[in-house]
């Protein structure tokens, strides 16, 4: 039924193809690239596009187009690990606040109340400065920035759920609390969580673009989008093509994400139409 | 707009008043970074020692060919290699009409020593205490025979604050800093602009051709360029190398290029910590097929389009204790390689480069990550923002850093901090009983030959040896409209004002 | 309705508390020293002593929490390490830029988020809604600092219109600023545009769907005039909470897009704290920022109440 309503919708099918051809480019990235990202060539620094170089050499002379499709592997899994650690924190928070209640929820839900209260991109921004620049810790950052938002999504349906006739009846029956909430309440939240996690790996890419932008993401030489557009804007004026290519890798894969996000929810979760 | 309208109002008024010798306009300098406490005492920045240069005038001060020149002193002696006597101008005011006198130069001088915080204080270590001679003359008194000690006045620790000033505010005098240089403060909007005012009773007002100076931070040099082809600036403290073609070709344009001070080199961990003990840190060979490995030339090329001189020394060409012999070795892989086998090091070798985080240093990183590969190295880039590398690197948790040193008059500060065994900023903890010995006696030695000679000696021992590979020394590279007449390009790359004039 | 008013703000006092034990702690997560970071340089162990002891850093954390927290609630934020500038100082000084971009980026996320959305909702399932929706989407797909990059190689590089970055305060030259600032704003303005676009579509769906505008269209009433006068009023009441909200989306975005355009606001003030290490700035500036978040929350919650008159019975 779900399934059917995701597949009616052009958009989301669309966003999906493209989704999968990202993941299978960033999982092919060695037969796929025609170059080594990081071989340099001091011969051929900033060179415009042509038929050898299709998006033109960078500062270092690399291959821009290998360097687009190896960042394609730092994008995606800093979208997707993020979102892992945001949801393995967030979620459980959520649930328990939500199935619990009282004052385990109104604490727990004070301070996602202050966690939110901070801009979200100044808080990753603070937390991958201080961790020190990397990758794996611009990911830390973002999951522990984005906890807080699974965390509600995750109480809120939770209270749903909670409130549900057969989760009264198997609580009545003497179940144990735990059990309860493993066996009736976690599968049930699961399409309200599935979409937010598929909606908040497009920002998580965004985000991680953002820091790496900063130059707190992905080291030198491995490439990310991010990273790439830091580079490109010294030579804005000599060498514009190295600003639009990882740009527009970004913009599709955020926006792919984005359309299967929005596919998801109304196939699974019609009731919520605008997005908060 | 207006501001362009009264630039070309300004513009014609200064032409006028050029001619006849009376100040007018303002003078908009862009600086590549905010400066941090406008205090003397407490400053850290090198673009705040910019400000300053408008702010405060020092006891002494350099020319273009780094010889020392008297500013507030009148002249000097020493009267025993201990003992220095410093003769001070007469009649010169503070900025707030206090006589600049040998009580107020004590003042100043005591409270770089002992003032808390003060990042004075390390610079002058070898002073033991300031007599008063006269109201005209100190007598500083070391603790040690230290030729260098003199151009350290030259700089922050021969700037002179106004003393009653100075009590009153404490440490807030940063926010409204008193001193008796030519311009005055008015104003400052952090990360906007720092407005300095034309000190009438300036001891040598007649070389200030301006009423107001205004520095304003931009750090993007993209927007330095602009607002100089735009003329909403006129004088950009630096331009990059990158830039350079562009200015070049604006008629309205031109440039003032003189090496640096300081240079760019890799500090090698040979002893600071755990991470010292790998073949990189244990075994000179590995860090000299390192040194083999990179080709300074392409380097400098690929970077900074050529403009900045490839080098082996700590000081550049231009100063007196340069030497001539010493050049960088051209690159040999196959002598790396083999360097690396005599070793008997397992390939690829690791080495961990910190690097600080601005766009030109990683970049230069990445060619040498680059370029060691060919020869068996696999370099892994640690880019951190400088404040937290230079505490990164203090802490020994690096093996190679690639770092930059803005530098000094004398050679002694570019190398005693950095070499000599247990000092601040021997990261590396390099320690040799020939170069400290070397060291030691290039500050007890008066004669500049001499000293040179020493240094020469202790080059040959420290290229063996390797704590730093020094790499390239930068360039200043100084954007103006072609109107300011009279700039002089001084290697410590300081904006001096005197004598500067905007003409029709 | 007063009482649940009064608990929303007694519930933001913990909230507050809470923000400043994170924010504080934001601080000491950090590996390395301050002290020594702040010696610079020179690293003189005499010195490194002096600043740990003058910054309280000798203490144990509850005990600086609690002098931080003191000096917090008596008005004083600290001193900037970097420049010794009092940090209230620093807020209200970049405060206006930023809110100046913001205030010009809602503008333009208004005049284009709401017609937008208006049309698609009134259009329903045509061509105009698909076009809308998607560039709706785009809008939110698009980083901020890439369009900013991209505009500014556009309009500046190639077109020559506008100046590349940089930034004139409006008191100095309303006209220039505002040339210095369009950009930006409309950069920052981008993505709000489309939030609000989406959610003025949905809005507009559920009450032209309820039973006071199909009264006025049976009164016989001009489409246009139902559209305007009865439908959007009833649905910007949730459109203008959830914009104020978007404020703080705002102030985030505003980060990159003036690092960007190098305009010298909060969020470069921000930027520039993290990286020189300039903690105290770091937390007073998320501490500012997550006040007003919190308080424009309470703001946004308290005109729903007043404009819905349906919740104010309740």
């Amino acid at each position: 039924m779900a399934r059917r309503r995701f597949l009616q919708r052009p958009s989301a099918v669309g966003g999906l193809v493209v989704v999968v051809g990202f993941v299978a480019v960033a999982a092919l990235a060695p037969l796929v690239a025609p170059d080594d990202p990081s071989a340099t060539s001091w011969s051929l620094i900033r060179k415009a596009p042509s038929l050898l170089h299709w998006m033109g050499t960078d500062e270092n002379g690399r291959d821009v187009l290998s360097r687009v499709i190896w960042g394609a592997r730092a994008s995606l899994l800093a979208g997707v690990v993020s979102v892992l650690i945001a949801g393995g924190v967030g979620v459980p928070a959520g649930v328990l606040a939500g199935f619990a209640g009282g004052r385990t929820d109104a604490v727990l839900s004070r301070v996602v109340d202050a966690m939110l209260a901070c801009p979200f991109l100044i808080l990753a921004i603070a937390l991958a400065a201080f961790l020190g620049p990397s990758l794996q810790n611009a990911m830390i950052a973002i999951g522990v920035t984005a906890a807080p938002i699974f965390m509600r999504v995750a109480r809120a349906a939770t209270l749903d759920v909670a409130a549900s006739d057969y989760v009264e009846a198997a609580r009545a029956v003497g179940n144990p609390s735990w059990r309860v909430a493993l066996r009736h309440v976690v599968p049930n939240i699961a399409p309200p969580v599935l979409v937010h996690a598929t909606l908040a790996i497009a920002m998580a890419i965004i985000a991680e673009a953002s820091l790496s932008f900063l130059g707190l993401g992905q080291q030198p030489p491995a490439p990310s989008w991010g990273s790439m557009l830091n580079a490109a804007q010294r030579f804005l004026t000599q060498a514009p093509w190295l600003a639009v290519f990882p740009g527009a890798a970004i913009f599709l894969a955020v926006l792919a994400f984005n359309l299967v996000g929005d596919g998801l929810r109304d196939a699974l979760d019609p009731r919520d139409g605008g997005r908060s | 707009m207006r501001r362009l309208l009264t630039a070309a109002a300004f513009c014609l008024l200064a032409g006028s008043a050029a001619a006849q010798g009376t100040p007018s306009g303002t003078l908009h300098i862009a600086l590549r970074e905010d400066a941090d406490m406008l205090d003397p005492t407490l400053a850290r920045t090198y673009v705040g020692r910019i400000v300053f240069a408008g702010l405060c005038d020092k006891l002494f001060d350099i020319d273009q060919k780094l010889a020392i020149v008297p500013q507030l002193a009148a002249g000097y002696e020493w009267s025993d290699p201990k003992t220095l006597v410093v003769h001070l101008r007469p009649n010169v005011q503070f900025q707030d009409g206090e006589a600049m006198d040998a009580t107020a130069v004590k003042y100043s001088i005591d409270r770089h020593m002992t003032m808390q915080g003060s990042f004075r204080r390390p610079e002058i270590s070898t002073l033991d205490h300031v007599e008063i001679v006269d109201p005209l003359t100190v007598r500083l008194v070391l603790k040690s025979p230290s030729s260098p000690f003199l151009s350290q006045l030259t700089d922050r620790a021969g700037m002179i604050v106004a003393p009653k000033a100075a009590e009153t505010a404490g440490k807030d005098f940063a926010l409204h800093p008193v001193c008796a240089g030519p311009f005055k403060f008015v104003e400052r909007v952090p990360q906007d602009r720092i407005v300095l005012e034309r000190f009438p009773e300036y001891w040598d007002a007649e070389n200030i051709h301006f009423d107001r100076v205004i520095y304003q931070p931009m750090a993007d040099t993209s927007v330095r360029l602009a607002n100089l082809q735009a003329g909403s600036v006129d004088l950009v403290e630096q331009i990059v190398p990158s830039d350079v073609a562009a200015v070049k070709r604006d008629s309205r344009l031109k440039l003032a290029i003189s090496n640096a001070l300081g240079y760019y080199g890799i500090t090698n961990n040979v002893g600071n910590g755990a991470r010292a003990e790998t073949p990189f840190g244990r075994d000179k060979r590995v860090r000299q097929a390192f040194e083999l490995a990179i080709d300074r030339t392409a380097l400098v090329q690929v970077v900074y389009n050529g403009m900045f001189l490839p080098t082996r020394q700590a000081v550049p060409p231009d100063s007196p204790f340069y030497v001539p012999q010493d050049q960088p070795p051209p690159r040999d892989v196959a002598r790396a390689k083999a360097l690396l086998q005599q070793a008997g090091a397992t390939l690829p070798v690791a080495v961990d480069l910190l690097t600080p985080n601005s766009p030109d240093v990683r970049q230069a990183a990445e060619v040498i990550q680059s370029m060691a590969a060919e020869a068996g190295f696999d370099v892994h880039i640690n880019t951190m923002e400088f404040a937290s590398s230079l505490d990164t690197a203090q802490n020994g948790n690096f093996q190679a850093y690639l770092l930059a040193w803005s530098g000094r008059a004398d050679a002694d500060g570019n190398l005693y901090s950095f070499l000599y065994t247990g000092q601040a900023q021997n990261y590396s903890h390099y320690s040799d009983k020939t170069v400290d010995a070397l060291l030691d006696q290039s500050r007890a030695v008066a004669d500049v030959g001499q000293r040179r000679d020493l240094y020469a000696k202790m080059d040959a021992q420290a290229d063996q040896d390797l704590p730093i590979i020094y790499l390239w020394t930068p360039k200043n590279i100084v954007g103006m409209t072609a109107k300011l007449q009279g700039f002089r390009p001084v290697p410590d790359g300081m904006i001096r004002l005197q004598g500067l004039a905007m003409a029709k | 309705m007063r009482g649940s008013l009064g608990g929303r703000v007694a519930q933001i006092v913990p909230t507050l508390l809470l923000v400043t034990v994170l924010v504080f702690l934001l601080q000491h997560l950090m590996p390395g020293d301050p002290a020594s970071i702040m010696a610079g340089e020179e690293q003189d162990p005499q010195l490194i002593a002096q600043i740990r002891a003058e910054l309280w850093l000798d203490r144990p954390l509850p005990v600086q929490y609690l002098h931080w927290l003191g000096n917090v609630l008596r008005g004083n934020l600290g001193y900037s390490w970097r420049m010794r500038e009092p940090i209230a100082h620093l807020v209200a000084e970049k405060l206006p830029v930023t809110l100046q971009l913001s205030a010009m980026a809602f503008c333009i996320a208004v005049a284009i988020g709401v017609p937008t959305g208006v049309i698609a909702a009134v259009r329903r399932n045509s061509a105009w809604d698909y076009l809308a929706t998607g560039v709706g989407l785009a809008g939110l797909s698009t980083p901020n600092f890439w369009l900013g990059i991209m505009l500014i190689l556009l309009v500046s590089v190639d077109l020559g219109w506008l100046p590349p970055s940089g930034y004139v305060p409006l008191s100095e030259d309303w006209r220039q600023s505002l040339a210095t600032t369009i950009m930006p704003a409309f950069v920052l303005g981008n993505a709000i545009a489309a939030v609000l676009m989406r959610h003025t579509r949905s809005a507009m769906l559920t009450s032209l769907d309820q039973d006071f505008v199909r009264t006025a269209r049976a009164k016989g009433l001009s489409e246009g005039r139902v559209i305007l006068r009865h439908a959007l009023r009833a649905a910007l009441v949730p459109v203008v909470t959830l914009g104020a909200l978007e404020l703080g989306t705002l102030l985030s975005g505003a980060v990159l897009t003036e690092q960007v355009f190098s305009i010298p606001g909060f969020g470069k003030l921000i930027v520039d704290a993290v990286f020189n290490r300039d903690y105290p700035v770091v937390q007073g500036v998320v501490l500012v920022t997550a006040t007003l978040y919190v308080c424009l929350n309470l703001a946004a919650d308290v005109l729903y109440v007043l404009i819905n008159p349906r919740l104010r019975g309740a």
